[in-house]
C-alpha cells in the first residue's frame, strides 16, 4: 500500500512538472506580452519594467530560474496587480470558490445518490420516469442557461434571493444550485444503472434468501457495491469544482478563482497563470490518487498495483 | 442378414440424391440480418430516440435550408424596428402594411440592433450544429487513430501515449484554450490572404481555432475508449489468424479493430456532439467563439443576459434551443447505444 501511494505520488510530481513545462513555453510562444496592452507604455519603461521582471532574458534562463523558485515554494509576483505575490492571490481566492464548490458536491452527492437508487429501486414505475426525465433533461441544460433562469426567477421576478455578490448565506443557495445542477443529474445517471446492475447479482437474490432486513440488503450489500462508478467521478469532479467555474463566478459575481484564472490568462499575467495552472494540476492529480486509494477502501476486492 | 460392424462397406442409401422434401429443410427461408439491419431495426422501435432524431432533422432543415429563403438575413439592421416583442411591428413597417404591402412579421421580435431575431437564431442554431458535427468528426478520426495505435503496440509506447493523454487532461482546458485562439489568431489571418485559403475569412477564424481546439484537446476520452476496446479484441482469434495470413499492423487495425468496435464508435461519436456544443456554447459565452455579427447559440444567450429584465425572451429562446439540442443528441445516442452496441446497455 505505502509502495503504491509512493509510486503514484511520483508519477504525480512528474505529471505536474511536464503540465508546468508545457505550459510555460506554450504561454511565452504565443505573441504579446503582459505589459503591451497597457496604453503609454514608453520603450524605456517597457525595458525597465522587463527587466525587473526578469522577462529579458532568454526564455531557458527564465524557465530555470522560475522552476528553482518555484521549488522553493516561492512562486513570484503578479505582473498585472503590483504588489501581490501569486501565492496571496491564489489562496485568498481558492477559498471562496472552494467553499462554493465544496457545498455543490455535497449537495450533488447527497441529491444524487438517493435519487438514483429510488430510481432504481422503482424500475419502470411513474417515479422512476419522473426521475430519469428530469437528470436527462438536468445533463442537457448548459451551466450559463441554468444560471441565468435562476437570476431571472428566484432574483429578479420573486425577488426571494440576492443575485450579486458573497454576503449572508442567501447568496450561496443560486451558485450552489448552479453548480450542482449537471453533477446531481449525472449522479443520479451513474447510480440508478450501476445499482440497477447490482440489484440483478446473485449475492442480492442470496442475502434476501437468507433473511436479511431489507434496509441490510440495500444498505450493506447493494449501495457499498453500486457506488463505486460514483466515487470514481467524484474525485475529478471536486477538483474541477473546487478550482471554481468561470460562468458561474462572471455571472453572480464572485470573487473567486475560476474567474481570477480567465483574467489572468487575458491579461497575460505569467506568473499568475504558472502558479494557478500548478495549482490546478496539482489539485487534480491529487484528488485521482485518493480516489484511487479511497477505492480501494470501499472494495477490498481490488488489488492496487 | 445381419451386419458385421466391422464391414468397411458404405451403405449406399446414404448417397441417394436427396428428395425434395429434404431440400426445403435447407432453404434458407429468411435472408441473414446484416450488422447495420439489426441495429437500425432495434433503432426504430426505440420511440425516444426516433423522435428525438426527428427534432433534429426539423432543427436541421430550420439552421440550413429555411435561411436561404428566409425574407430577413442574420446582419440586416432594420431602423425603426429596434427592440420589437415577437409578432409585433415598427411603426414604420405598420404603415407599409398600411399602404396593402407585405410584410413579414418578426416571429420571435428583433434585437436591440433591429436585426429579426427568428433568423439569428436559425444561424446560430446552423454556427452550433456544425460545429458539433465537425468536432465529433475531428475527434472520432484523431481519438481513434490514437488510441487503437496506443493499444496495438503495447508496452512501452502506450504507456508514453496514454501519458500524453493524461498531461491533456490535466492541463486546464480554459488556458490552453484562450492561449491557443491567441496563438491561432496572426497566422490564420495571413493565411486567409493567400490564394486558395481565403474561406478562412468566410467561416471565421474563431471557428478554426475551436476546431484546432478540438483537435487538439478533446480527443482524449475517445482514445481511452477506442483504446480499452481494441486491447480485448487484439487478442482474438481473427487477429492471430489475419496476422498469420501476413497482414499488416494498419491493415489489421482497419479492417479487424476498428470495424469489431464500430458500434462503441458510433456511439461516442454520437455523445460527443452534444458535448462539443456545450462547450463551443460556453467559448462564445467567454466572446471567444464565433466572430461578429455572426451569432451562435452561447454569444446569443450571452448577449440577452444584460438586458435580462426588459427582453427576457431573447435570452429564453436559444437557452432552450441549446438545451433541445443538447438533449436530442443525448437521447439519439443512448438509442443507438441500446441499438448498436446492446452489451453497454446499463
Amino acid at each position: 500500500m505505502a509502495k503504491y501511494i509512493a509510486k503514484r505520488l511520483g508519477m504525480a510530481v512528474v505529471t505536474i512538472w511536464l503540465v508546468a513545462t508545457l505550459t510555460f513555453f506554450l504561454m511565452n510562444l504565443v505573441p504579446g506580452g503582459p505589459f503591451l496592452s497597457e496604453k503609454a507604455v514608453s520603450p524605456k519603461a517597457l525595458e525597465a519594467l522587463e527587466a525587473k521582471y526578469g522577462l529579458d532574458k532568454p526564455l531557458h534562463e527564465q524557465y530555470i530560474t522560475y522552476m528553482k523558485d518555484a521549488l522553493h515554494g516561492d512562486f513570484g509576483d503578479s505582473l498585472k496587480q503590483r504588489g501581490r505575490t501569486v501565492s496571496s492571490i491564489i489562496t485568498s481566492k481558492f477559498p471562496v470558490s472552494a467553499k462554493i464548490g465544496g457545498l455543490a458536491v455535497l449537495v450533488a452527492f447527497f441529491v444524487g445518490v438517493p435519487l438514483g437508487c429510488v430510481s432504481a429501486l422503482h424500475r419502470g414505475k411513474v417515479t422512476d420516469n419522473i426521475i430519469i426525465v428530469i437528470a436527462t433533461c438536468g445533463i442537457a441544460v448548459p451551466s450559463f442557461v441554468i444560471c441565468t433562469l435562476l437570476m431571472y426567477t428566484l432574483g429578479v421576478k420573486l425577488g426571494w434571493l440576492p443575485t450579486l455578490g458573497l454576503g449572508t448565506w442567501k447568496h450561496y443557495i443560486m451558485p450552489i444550485i448552479a453548480l450542482a445542477f449537471y453533477p446531481t443529474a449525472y449522479i443520479t445517471r451513474l447510480m440508478r444503472s450501476s445499482m440497477l446492475d447490482v440489484l440483478g447479482q446473485d449475492y442480492m437474490r442470496t442475502s434476501k434468501a437468507k433473511g436479511l432486513s431489507q434496509f441490510v440488503c440495500l444498505f450493506k450489500h447493494a449501495l457499498r457495491n453500486a457506488i463505486l462508478p460514483v466515487v470514481t467521478y467524484l474525485g475529478p469532479l471536486l477538483a474541477y469544482t473546487v478550482s471554481g467555474s468561470f460562468i458561474v463566478e462572471k455571472i453572480f459575481s464572485i470573487p473567486g478563482l475560476g474567474r481570477e484564472f480567465i483574467s489572468s490568462i487575458t491579461n497575460r499575467d505569467y506568473t499568475v497563470i504558472m502558479g494557478t495552472t500548478i495549482f490546478l494540476a496539482t489539485l487534480m492529480v491529487l484528488m485521482n490518487v485518493v480516489v484511487d486509494i479511497v477505492y480501494k477502501l470501499v472494495d477490498p476486492r481490488i488489488k492496487l498495483k | 442378414m445381419k451386419e458385421n460392424p466391422l464391414n468397411m462397406q458404405l451403405d449406399l442409401d446414404d448417397f441417394l440424391p436427396a428428395s425434395d422434401e429434404e431440400k426445403e429443410n435447407l432453404v434458407v427461408m429468411r435472408d441473414s440480418v446484416s450488422f447495420w439491419k439489426d441495429g437500425m431495426r432495434r433503432l426504430r422501435k426505440n420511440k425516444i430516440a426516433m423522435v428525438s432524431l426527428a427534432v433534429i432533422v426539423l432543427i436541421m432543415i430550420c439552421a440550413f435550408i429555411v435561411p436561404s429563403f428566409y425574407p430577413y438575413t442574420y446582419e440586416e439592421q432594420i431602423k425603426g424596428s429596434e427592440n420589437l416583442a415577437p409578432m409585433t411591428y415598427s411603426a414604420a413597417e405598420l404603415e407599409r402594411k398600411e399602404a396593402g404591402e407585405h410584410v413579414f412579421p418578426h416571429i420571435l421580435g428583433t434585437d436591440k440592433m433591429g436585426r429579426d431575431y427568428a433568423i439569428r437564431v436559425m444561424m446560430g442554431s446552423r454556427v452550433s450544429l456544425i460545429v458539433g458535427l465537425v468536432a465529433a468528426v475531428i475527434i472520432l478520426v484523431v481519438g481513434s487513430v490514437f488510441g487503437s495505435i496506443a493499444a496495438f503496440c503495447g508496452g512501452w509506447v502506450d504507456i508514453l501515449m496514454m501519458r500524453v493523454v493524461d498531461i491533456i487532461y490535466t492541463i486546464p482546458d480554459v488556458l490552453l484554450i484562450v492561449l491557443l485562439s491567441f496563438a491561432l489568431k496572426d497566422p490564420l489571418e495571413r493565411l486567409s490572404t493567400v490564394p486558395g485559403f481565403g474561406w478562412i475569412q468566410i467561416l471565421g477564424r474563431n471557428l478554426i481555432s475551436i476546431f484546432i481546439v478540438f483537435a487538439l484537446l478533446y480527443w482524449g476520452g475517445m482514445a481511452r475508449m477506442v483504446r480499452s476496446q481494441i486491447l480485448m479484441l487484439k487478442e482474438s482469434e481473427y487477429v492471430t489468424a489475419a496476422r498469420a495470413l501476413g497482414a499488416s499492423a494498419g491493415r489489421i487495425i482497419k479492417k479487424h479493430l476498428l470495424t469489431n468496435c464500430i458500434g462503441t464508435l458510433i456511439v461516442t461519436t454520437t455523445l460527443q456532439i452534444p458535448s462539443s456544443i456545450f462547450t463551443e456554447s460556453f467559448l462564445s459565452f467567454l466572446g471567444l467563439g464565433v466572430a461578429v455579427p455572426m451569432p451562435s447559440l452561447g454569444s446569443l444567450a450571452s448577449d440577452a443576459i444584460n438586458g435580462l429584465n426588459t427582453y427576457p425572451y431573447l435570452l429564453f429562446i436559444p437557452a432552450l434551443l441549446i438545451s433541445l439540442i443538447i438533449l436530442s443528441f443525448n437521447l439519439l445516442g443512448d438509442g443507438l447505444r441500446d441499438a448498436f452496441d446492446p452489451k453497454m446497455k446499463n
